[in-house]
């Protein structure tokens, strides 16, 4: 891992979906077995430049999502390395049992792209907007979850799965992320990127919020608290090793997730927590409740995933220390 | 097809069945009605259609099988072992503790299962997608897939059953076992399928169907099906459910059902005299 912070936090200009589909497509080259699935979100992925460079290995099944991971499932059988897209609730829940079966208690070989995490799903409101997703995944026993949180985490994570053998679930935003990352930047799976070191508490941030938990930190400063930073990227396999020392050096933990904090970051933190190093513990993530329809900005206020929100919550769990 | 051949097919699907009782024998209970059914196709496919090597399970360039219906493992299990797979001893292992021969179909535990199987619909997708590989590979290999009447009902059939024709899948040969029944009571009771090969031929497919126990008809429709290009083929099998075993073919539900030492003996008995006969 050679993570190398960014010097601003600002907006790429790439967007999350084309940085995806420039990678494949440089895979693509390399690797005649990677093959890309897709159920009728080509365009809304930024997927045609794909499609078209390479047609033979690009299967658009139509609204078929459970159809799409068997076949998925198939292709790696054969030693294809599968990439399956849909929306992030149609590429988890709606097909549940054939990832579970087909996919993952066949033991096959398939990158499942799950797009439009929580509240970034916005104006397709609380039907397309997935809180549950990263937890119905987490049931599965050796699923990994990865969550990355700019253009360069997600190159250098698809380069990664790439080379791997397994059932992978990407959750990707399509839309321009909040620069955290230089380029260049390579990061470990199922290591957390440390993203600011500090004394007082440590912020575990996934996603968007990452960038939320970045203003917090510097807002906590101005206050005197120092609080430690790690984006935790990788929601499964979790790293224990990070959280249970930020429990021990910081002594209180705040989570942040742009997800249901039931089986999601806040759920997965307090499993290490309770049976290593029980320290006070305050969840930021939407609150076990559907989502709705608005503007990305009204929904992050909406369900409290915001710096302020973060800083509050900071207070709380400093109170309970 | 010459008698020699016939008779050839029909003392391994004997053979088959004389196995699958056993292992239900041993056990006292199972899928009888299902693995029964699908006999003689497996007799077919594994004596006299696929290219498949018992040394090596995984060979790239075989033909595959995925049974859908992955509850007719037992069936499957019983072909394997005749055809080397796997000692025949193992056959005696079925849903033990720490077998390699589970109730359903399990890619990762028994050598020459393709695919694992066992929720409804799934083997269809993941049948297109082994097909769609070896196409792309160019391999010249067929895969066969069977699907139980009953699991018709499910929707991933018919999202498989589009998509298989709308690629073109030529080098993908399906069956349905039309044995009439499922869990709760005959199909045109809990759902009727109406005409099964209707279904498929709207679909896109090349659509037969044939006598189920009748190795020669399943035989020439598998060749039949292998000239047919530009689209997939369905092959739709006129089963009895339990086929060869008559308490089984005579209870009125008997998807799972109880084997009694005797029941079972019984139907071996019977079926070791019919491979005498032929």
């Amino acid at each position: 891992m050679n993570a190398i912070l960014a010097a601003e936090n600002i907006k790429e200009e790439t967007a999350m979906r084309d940085a995806y589909c420039q990678t494949l497509m440089e895979l693509a080259k390399e690797n005649s077995n990677i093959v890309v699935l897709d159920a009728d979100l080509m365009s809304s992925m930024g997927m045609v430049p794909f499609w078209k460079a390479y047609p033979e290995r690009t299967f658009n099944v139509g609204i078929q999502e459970a159809n799409m991971m068997g076949i998925a499932a198939g292709l790696s059988a054969t030693g294809k390395v599968p990439f399956a897209h849909s929306f992030g609730p149609f590429a988890t829940r709606r097909c549940f049992d054939q990832i579970f079966m087909s996919c993952a208690y066949a033991k096959l070989n398939v990158r499942i792209i799950g797009s439009d995490p929580g509240v970034t799903a916005a104006y397709n409101g609380g039907t397309h907007m997935p809180f549950e997703d990263m937890g119905i995944m987490r049931n599965i026993p050796n699923v990994t979850i990865l969550e990355p949180v700019d253009s360069v985490m997600l190159k250098d994570l698809i380069k990664q799965t790439a080379g791997m053998y397994g059932i992978f679930y990407i959750r990707l935003l399509r839309k321009n992320a909040v620069k955290v990352y230089e380029e260049g930047s390579t990061f470990e799976i199922g290591k957390a990127v440390k993203l600011k070191d500090g004394k007082d508490v440590t912020i575990i941030a996934t996603g968007i919020l990452v960038d939320e938990a970045i203003k917090a930190a510097k807002k906590l400063e101005e206050q005197g608290i120092i609080a430690r930073l790690l984006n935790m990227f990788t929601l499964k396999p979790i790293d224990k090793e990070a959280i249970i020392a930020a429990a021990k050096e910081t002594g209180a933990i705040v989570t942040a997730e742009n997800h249901n904090i039931i089986n999601g970051l806040g759920s997965a933190v307090a499993e290490v927590l309770s049976e290593n190093c029980p320290v006070p513990l305050e969840r930021v993530g939407v609150q076990d409740v559907f989502g709705e329809v608005g503007p990305e900005n009204y929904l992050r206020e909406r369900f409290g995933l915001t710096a302020d929100n973060i800083v509050n919550k900071v207070h709380k769990v400093l109170q309970r220390k | 097809m010459n008698e020699n051949m016939r008779k050839e097919l029909e003392r391994f699907a004997t053979r088959i069945r004389i196995e699958t009782m056993k292992e239900f024998k041993e056990l006292g209970f199972g899928h009888v009605g299902g693995a029964m059914s699908i006999v003689e196709t497996l007799a077919v496919l594994y004596g006299a259609v696929m290219k498949v090597d018992p040394s090596s399970p995984r060979w790239e360039d075989r033909d595959w099988l995925v049974v859908s219906k992955g509850h007719a493992g037992p069936a499957v299990y019983a072909t394997l072992a005749l055809k080397g797979f796997f000692p025949m001893e193992e056959l005696m292992t079925l849903n033990k503790p720490g077998t390699n021969l589970p109730s359903h179909c399990d890619r990762n535990k028994t050598p020459g299962i393709d695919m694992t199987t066992g929720s409804l619909g799934q083997g269809v997708s993941t049948a297109i997608g082994v097909a769609l590989g070896n196409r792309l590979d160019k391999r010249d290999s067929y895969v066969y897939l069977i699907i139980g009447d009953g699991e018709c009902d499910e929707g991933q059939v018919w999202e498989g059953a589009l998509y298989a024709a709308h690629q073109k899948l030529d080098n993908l040969i399906a069956f349905v076992d039309d044995n009439k029944k499922q869990l709760d009571g005959y199909t045109k009771d809990v759902n009727d399928l109406g005409d099964i090969a209707d279904k498929f031929r709207s679909f896109g497919w090349h659509a037969v169907r044939v006598d189920g126990a009748d190795v020669e008809q399943i035989y020439n429709a598998i060749m039949a099906a292998k000239e047919v290009k530009g689209k997939p083929s369905v092959i739709v099998l006129d089963t009895v459910k339990g086929k060869g075993c008559s308490f089984a073919e005579n209870a009125h539900s008997n998807h799972h059902m109880v084997v009694s030492p005797e029941q079972a003996d019984m139907v071996i008995e019977e079926l070791e005299r019919k491979v005498v006969e032929l």
